[in-house]
């Protein structure tokens, strides 16, 4: 059975993301192929051997240098038509829920978005999902072949497993591309928060937008920045740091919510995480109850005492 | 400037999802259903395109007869009219649902179509996409910000890490991201209004489709709650510094994250 996982990469460097998924192609059968769409990326495709990819077969062109959802969807059909793989693996970035989509439609297949969980059942994909914002998870069966899964980040371990990993150039024919890449403002350096192993958010209890505070204790942990849906109402943060039910929802290692009451909604976009420290002065907030560890206090004096704290052992 | 507006109705985000007995469904007695809330900025946006360039706005969705609830809402802000296509039994998953969508869009005049990212209720972020490629139109993801001139769409898009700015040749299909507007109320007028705007409600066979066609390549097997988190510690100490003390040790040491 082969496995087809579709690499994510951002000027030659991979998203954390494709290692995962290579993993997580393994655990469903050792013929694991990765797709790499660029241009003159031939040199990175290599290292996606070391997790498991049998093969690597690199699609390039000017025209793909750029994700663009046309020319993405045209070549990664046209390797599925040649390649027949039973499943086909992406991760769920924002680039990789829509190419994915794409893909089901052209292709008629089903998918299974933003999945934790993968087996076989005979020869059946059952992925595991969240839906209603994470309050539920759900195991669904996925007919026809592919079947396409894009996971999730930050869930599946990346772990290395070295395979023959070799190179091979398809063909890269991208078709009539419409959508075009005009601009991009991107913050180097910035971790993203789906991605982050640690997020620091703040929300209502903020009071304001000067997340100076957050962002001390962010720097010193390494950490992304996330916030709430109130903090983003009120126009203290952007919309993409929202953390929630109708945010991101974030599974990282640590999650600190620093004046988050804990709405359904935002617990339901955390609570994956695998440790949670919540920092209120409201001793009946209802973030106390999900949380690992708990203090009452006031956040602008403990998150700047938690900072001081955290760097002296980092 | 024909637009039309892909819309669903779902739990309202504050609603407690509970599993019904069957395993595979939840259970909707006493749910609020909304419009789905990234559909609303697709409403809000749509109005205002209209309202810039003139043109008709033109909520279609799929559901089942207790939609036209979400649809009087999207009229009432201010929308012209309103298609609802009721599988009645047939349960359609994301791509059966984007068919549905295409096949009523074909019939119809459009310059643009706006969907919402994902549905809060499936997070399964396919029908916008798949729309658009059963079209045959380009499409544009998580829009926070559009232009329209000469005959071209041009939007910032939220990607990780910052923004893109992107366009296609219309017609073509956007998704809305949050950070794009804040959608209206419905005035009371508007609501008055609402009642008297065309809504058709048509079946699956109405639209050309026979359940066969329309077979679930997704189906749900089992649902389950995530595992409860339960409270764990507070951290007491007679100050600030004593507790981070505390906490980062435990941090360290217990839970061995930093």
């Amino acid at each position: 059975m082969t496995v087809l996982v579709v690499a994510e990469q951002v000027d030659g460097a991979f998203r954390k993301v494709t290692f995962e998924a290579l993993s997580a192609a393994r655990q469903l059968g050792d013929d694991v192929t990765a797709l790499v769409l660029g241009n003159g990326i031939q040199g990175a495709a290599a290292e996606l051997g070391k997790y498991g990819a049998v093969k690597v077969l690199v699609a390039e062109d000017e025209a793909l240098a750029e994700y663009t959802v046309d020319a993405y969807t045209h070549v990664v059909a046209d390797v599925i038509g040649q390649a027949a793989p039973a499943v086909v693996v992406i991760g769920a970035t924002t680039q990789g829920k829509e190419l994915a989509a794409r893909l089901s439609a052209r292709l008629d297949v089903a998918l299974a978005s933003d999945c934790v969980a993968l087996k076989l059942e005979g020869d059946q994909v059952v992925a595991t999902r969240p839906m209603y914002g994470g309050k539920i998870l759900a195991d669904v069966a996925l007919s026809g072949t592919p079947a396409i899964a894009a996971l999730r980040p930050n869930i599946f371990a990346a772990a290395e497993s070295p395979a023959a990993g070799t190179v091979e150039q398809v063909a890269a024919n991208v078709g009539e591309v419409r959508t075009q890449v005009k601009s991009k403002q991107l913050e180097t350096g910035k971790i993203d928060l789906t991605e982050a192993e640690i997020v620091v958010s703040g929300g209502r209890g903020m009071g304001g937008a000067d997340y100076s505070v957050i962002e001390a204790l962010a720097d010193a942990l390494n950490a992304a920045v996330g916030a709430s849906r109130s903090a983003v109402d009120e126009g203290w943060r952007p919309a993409s740091d929202q953390v929630g039910q109708t945010g991101k929802t974030v599974s990282p290692k640590l999650y600190i919510a620093c004046g988050i009451s804990g709405a359904i909604q935002h617990l339901a976009g955390m609570s994956s995480s695998k440790v949670i420290v919540a920092i209120n002065k409201d001793p009946e907030a209802p973030i106390f109850t999900k949380a690992d560890y708990s203090i009452v206090g006031d956040l602008f004096e403990v998150v700047p005492a938690l900072t001081e704290e955290i760097k002296k052992i980092r | 400037m024909e637009i039309l507006v892909l819309l669903k109705q779902v739990p309202a985000t504050e609603s407690m999802i509970a599993i019904a007995d069957d395993g595979v469904s939840i259970k909707t007695d006493g749910l609020k259903y909304v419009i789905n809330p990234y559909d609303e900025l697709a409403v809000e946006e749509a109005l205002k395109i209209r309202e810039a360039q003139s043109g008709t706005v033109t909520i279609v969705s799929v559901g089942p007869a207790k939609t036209t609830e979400a649809i009087r809402t999207a009229l009432a802000m201010g929308a012209d009219k309103g298609v609802l296509v009721d599988p009645g039994d047939v349960q359609c998953d994301n791509l059966a649902v984007a068919k549905v969508l295409a096949a009523v869009i074909r019939e119809m005049p459009c310059d643009l179509i706006i969907a919402g990212h994902r549905a809060v209720d499936d997070d399964n972020f396919q029908v916008g996409p798949a729309v658009a490629e059963l079209l045959g139109m380009p499409n544009i993801s998580m829009v926070v910000k559009e232009e329209i001139a000469d005959g071209k769409i041009t939007c910032t898009c939220s990607v990780e890490g910052g923004t893109k700015v992107v366009d296609a040749p219309l017609p073509a299909l956007i998704s809305t991201q949050r950070g794009l507007n804040d959608p209206r109320y419905a005035s009371l007028p508007g609501i008055m209004k609402a009642k008297k705007k065309p809504l058709e409600t048509k079946s699956l066979t109405d639209v050309g489709f026979d359940a066969a066609q329309l077979a679930a390549k997704v189906v749900i097997k089992a649902m389950k709650t995530p595992p409860e988190r339960a409270a764990g510690r507070i951290i007491e100490g007679d100050s600030a510094q004593a507790k981070v003390a505390e906490l980062v040790k435990a941090l360290h040491q217990e839970s061995k994250v930093i």
